[in-house]
């Protein structure tokens, strides 16, 4: 799409005296990388009028110029124009270069889907600025399920983490302007650190096929870039403003960017949020609201043959969960489940008080590349990012307005690659990385959950693309990494005897407080990931892709160490230091038609997971609180398999209709049942209209239908309930039920100036207030999913 | 030329063998830098109801301890002896946190955030009825203290102490003593097998 066009220049000169106006200028243009001629570009001098195209051997030559400093345009099919000044002296003659690079074209078409691709041969989905900018009051998560086979998993309404095809958290990398986001991703209450306005792309690829980006990717990877940045002289930018009903909130997000001809540029970008009290259609969500700054800045020098890149990103978001949500013990969570309403209904309040999270991290980046000629391109990146996250929990005396837990968590990565492109038709790209991460939990006076660590990461991969003839690519890739993770860690004794670990661990024992043991768990792990993939386009409207990814997953630290009681879950939940890594295998096919009016991509994989990680309840354990259900972390062989489908017709230049349908399943290979947590069916249909003429007018109603999730695991129990002396059933498994909602999204540009528009929108989402809760909403069992909301978007692009 | 060049593989060297000793120093301060263990300050290990019959009589103790907190071990519960039929006990309560050294009372803590607490006092098979003796700011019950009076007649049932942070203290029933409306969360909860002869 994004051609973009560098020119360099050699010039030869032939010196003479002679001053008449018989010179001749003439040249060779030829591809950067390959140094093969460039056929049919066009050479254009503005202030003479006078053009030419060059020949089959990249040449041209234009007769009797005069001697002068002449303005020189070239130009080639669908590339930007660019201009080089160049001094005429009787016969001159020049070598231009012009960038003709596949990885900035993408224009294959892979699956037909449109937009710009990462890889060749994965399921990819790309989300361009205008779906972005959209989203721009809500979260990563609530923009990504656009994506057909992309759900989420949620914590109420602002902690909504990626789903997908089935797999979330550590399964999922998500990369930031090139950085891996490191924010503690493995939480379920954990959502990522990122504001949707620093991205001007996003891209989401399912399943482990893009192994420059990581080898642990079992879910997939979401990449998020910055805007574009074209090499010109000028000043952009871009501000939305936008008010919601429910919450009473705002967002304000603006952004500016100042380039150069040159190359250099430089950006800037803030955002603030504030929400107070979410509502259900029925009654206040008691402490729901949310709180968010945020700034970025992004500078550097770009030519198409060197460059370089800071960026700074800094994000803090203060959550705040539901205050029904806190319970004490199971009694607690059986009145919440038994109970049709939340059990703490107050007026609504923009105050964020305990139970919150309170979460800052900050990203620091700088990149160098350049470009070889007839070589290809090496990168060499740094990046540092700090996360502190605060959890508060409602606790009492002195200790009311501590955190209950208080990690930071620091990352250094270094990595290099090389992409050798200079091919046309066979293009290879590898790279190492290095790694260092330290988590630090601090004394909260409560147990941590984390312990601290240190982590040292080693990767090394090889990618290689092959384009066979135009119709046909195939692609290769082979990863390594090496995983170290060094902790110390308190165990409760009664906590060491019972999981058993003297036998095992009895030498990681470094310190005996009676009560307590100190520990230094080191644990190595080698992983081999691989990758295969292959792109046919069958004819004008056919395409298909079929993949192979292999790739293994260490146990993240809350797998491994988790030892203590979660309260919103009122579970006991336990690591296991004997986990051992996952392996997934993954196949996956797409089939892509596209035909006048209609276009159709069905997308099918098949997951086998061998030793999955996964959390289940194991007993109950009876504290002075009262009873516990115990959940530990556990390893199963797990298959998951599902269907994305994305099809739309236009029925002419303003009416459309689109559907998204995805159905996923899970299965627990070992046990025979099904897995927990795998998102429902769902089918999203799109009524859609625009027209130009009316200010623009871009209109679409859609309907989403989530059926109830009948394949579950059921973990369902029986517990004593003192106050009542009776036996009662604890009903955490049985899903809600079907739910259909409507929404309603529309907008319309105004041209205020010759560079500066207005887009208005007006968004409704959940139009009819209808009651619902959410599968994968962990506050499911406490209160109803958030009611209507009216949304209007001022965004201003100047 | 070739002096420039290995001049520059000096410094380079150089800077590399300065940045190892660097990682190897932060390395080794890190082995003798142990985090601290932490002692959970607000866990309730201990409770304590102490029941002295009015007009004399054996007083009773009735225990329930959990030392290792949120951890596997079960709380070890204990009543010291059985209660009279048709007798008033004044009762009183002790939160403790054993986990500290010395014993860290929670009572204090309670007492200054009356308002946020409420204990309630449940009984199968009607063994005692209740009444509290301790009010909160707003003269709401908080039931540290407490008078229990046992029933007529020889029997068998449980007495479960529930102690709720943040109930919602207005609700219906709830300042009777009745816990079914009071939400909040559960901070104690303790079962008591009780003898009544």
């Amino acid at each position: 799409m994004k051609y973009y066009l560098m020119v360099l220049c050699c010039c030869v000169f032939s010196w003479s005296q002679s001053q008449d106006c018989n010179g001749t200028f003439s040249g060779e243009v030829h591809d950067f990388h390959d140094g093969t001629p460039i056929i049919n570009a066009t050479i254009f001098i503005e202030s003479l009028n006078k053009y030419t195209t060059t020949d089959i051997n990249g040449r041209f030559s234009i007769d009797n110029l005069c001697n002068a400093l002449i303005s020189v345009e070239v130009s080639h099919l669908a590339c930007e124009t660019k201009t080089i000044d160049v001094n005429i002296v009787n016969d001159t003659f020049i070598e231009i270069n012009l960038e003709h690079h596949i990885e900035e074209l993408n224009e294959v078409k892979v699956t037909g889907a449109s937009g710009i691709k990462l890889t060749k041969t994965a399921q990819e989905t790309h989300l361009k600025s205008e779906v972005i900018d959209r989203f721009s009051s809500l979260n990563l998560g609530d923009a990504l399920k656009q994506i057909s086979g992309v759900s989420s998993i949620n914590t109420g309404n602002s902690i909504v983490k990626p789903v997908i095809n089935g797999l979330h958290s550590s399964r999922i990398i998500v990369m930031t302007n090139g950085v891996r986001l490191q924010d503690q991703e493995w939480g379920i209450e954990h959502a990522p650190n990122i504001d949707l306005n620093t991205a001007g792309s996003i891209n989401v690829i399912k399943g482990a096929n893009a192994l420059a980006y990581g080898g642990d990717a079992i879910g997939g990877v979401i990449v998020l870039k910055p805007s574009n940045i074209t090499l010109k002289d000028s000043l952009y930018g871009k501000t939305i403003v936008s008010g919601n009903t429910n919450g009473r909130g705002y967002n304000l997000n603006t952004s500016l960017t100042k380039t150069y001809k040159k190359g250099w540029y430089l950006g800037a970008q803030a955002s603030l949020k504030r929400l107070g009290d979410m509502e259900a259609p029925d009654y206040s969500l008691t402490n729901t609201g949310l709180n968010t700054k945020g700034f970025s800045i992004n500078g550097g020098f770009k030519t198409f043959q060197k460059g370089f890149n800071v960026y700074y990103s800094y994000l803090d978001n203060e959550i705040a969960i539901l205050r029904a949500a806190h319970i004490g013990n199971i009694e607690d969570l059986v009145n919440a489940i038994n109970n049709p309403q939340p059990l703490v209904i107050d007026d609504f309040s923009y105050d964020i008080n305990a139970p919150k999270q309170d979460v800052t991290h900050q990203v620091f980046k700088t990149e160098f590349y350049k470009r070889f000629k007839k070589f290809g391109r090496v990168d060499i990146q740094y990046d540092y990012q700090n996360n502190h996250r605060f959890e508060y929990d409602i606790r009492v005396g002195d200790d009311r307005d501590k955190p209950a837990i208080d990690l930071t968590l620091k990352t250094h990565t270094l990595k290099t690659s090389v992409t050798l492109d200079s091919k046309n038709n066979i293009s290879y790209n590898f790279g190492v990385n290095a790694g260092y991460q330290n988590n630090f939990a601090a004394n909260t006076g409560v147990r941590r959950l984390i312990p601290d660590y240190d982590k040292y990461d080693l990767g090394a991969f090889i990618v290689s693309e092959l384009k066979l003839n135009n119709d046909l690519s195939l692609d290769f890739g082979l990863r390594y990494d090496f995983n170290q993770i060094d902790a110390k860690k308190y165990y409760l004794t009664s906590r060491w005897n019972e999981r058993n670990y003297e036998s095992d661990f009895g030498n990681i024992v470094i310190d005996d407080l009676g009560t307590q043991l100190l520990t230094n768990p080191v644990f190595n792990y080698h992983n081999v990931s691989a990758s295969t993939g292959i792109a046919y386009q069958l004819n004008e409207y056919n395409s298909f892709i079929f993949n192979y990814g292999l790739s293994n997953r260490a146990p993240n630290p809350s797998e491994l160490f988790s030892d203590g009681l979660h309260h919103s879950a009122a579970r006991i939940e336990l690591g296991d230091l004997r986990l051992k890594q996952e392996t997934s295998n993954r196949i996956s096919g797409s089939y892509n038609f596209q035909k006048n009016n209609l276009s159709l991509n069905i997308e099918a994989f098949y997951n086998y997971i061998k030793d999955y990680i996964f959390i289940e309840p194991t007993g109950t354990e009876q504290t002075i609180r009262g009873a516990f259900p115990v959940w530990s972390y556990n390893q199963t062989n797990a298959a998951l398999y599902g269907l994305d489908l994305t099809a739309n017709y236009s029925f002419n230049d303003h009416l459309f209709l689109n559907n998204k349908s995805s159905i996923t399943k899970g299965k627990d290979v070992s046990q025979d049942q099904a897995l927990i947590d795998m998102p429902s069916f769902k089918t999203v249909n799109i009524i859609g209209y625009s027209n130009p003429k009316w200010l623009d007018l871009k209109s679409e109603l859609q309907s989403e239908w989530v059926f109830r999730q009948n394949d579950y695991p059921n973990n369902n129990f029986e517990v004593f309930i003192p106050t009542t002396g009776q036996m009662e059933l604890v009903d955490v498994s049985t899903t809600p039920p079907a739910y259909h909602l409507l929404h309603l999204q529309s907008n319309i540009s105004l041209d205020i100036s010759e560079k500066t528009d207005l887009n208005i929108g007006l968004n409704i989402t959940n139009i009819f207030n209808t009651n619902y809760r959410e599968n994968l909403n962990r506050l499911r069992y406490f209160a109803d999913d958030v009611g209507r909301n009216i949304m209007l978007q001022l965004k201003l692009n100047y | 030329m070739k002096t420039l060049t290995l001049k520059t593989i000096k410094q380079v060297s150089l800077l590399f063998l300065i940045s190892i000793a660097f990682t190897a120093c932060s390395s080794d301060d890190d082995n003798t830098n142990n985090p601290e263990p932490v002692n959970e300050e607000e866990v309730i290990t201990t409770l304590t109801a102490t029941l002295i019959p009015v007009g004399g009589g054996t007083t009773v103790t009735m225990q329930t301890r959990d030392l290792d907190g949120d951890g596997p071990n079960a709380p070890v519960v204990t009543v010291s002896s059985d209660l009279v039929a048709n007798t008033v006990y004044n009762g009183s309560l002790v939160l403790l946190n054993e986990t500290e050294s010395p014993a860290g009372e929670i009572n204090e803590e309670i007492v200054e955030e009356s308002n946020d607490h409420q204990f309630f006092y449940n009984v199968t098979n009607s063994i005692a009825t209740f009444t509290y003796e301790d009010f909160d700011d707003n003269g709401n019950p908080l039931g540290l203290e407490f008078t229990l009076t046992t029933a007529a007649t020889a029997m068998t049932g449980n007495l479960t102490i529930t102690l709720r942070h943040e109930p919602s203290k207005s609700a219906v029933g709830v300042s009777d003593g009745d816990i079914t409306n009071a939400g909040g969360e559960t901070d104690v909860q303790a079962v008591f097998p009780v003898v009544i002869q």
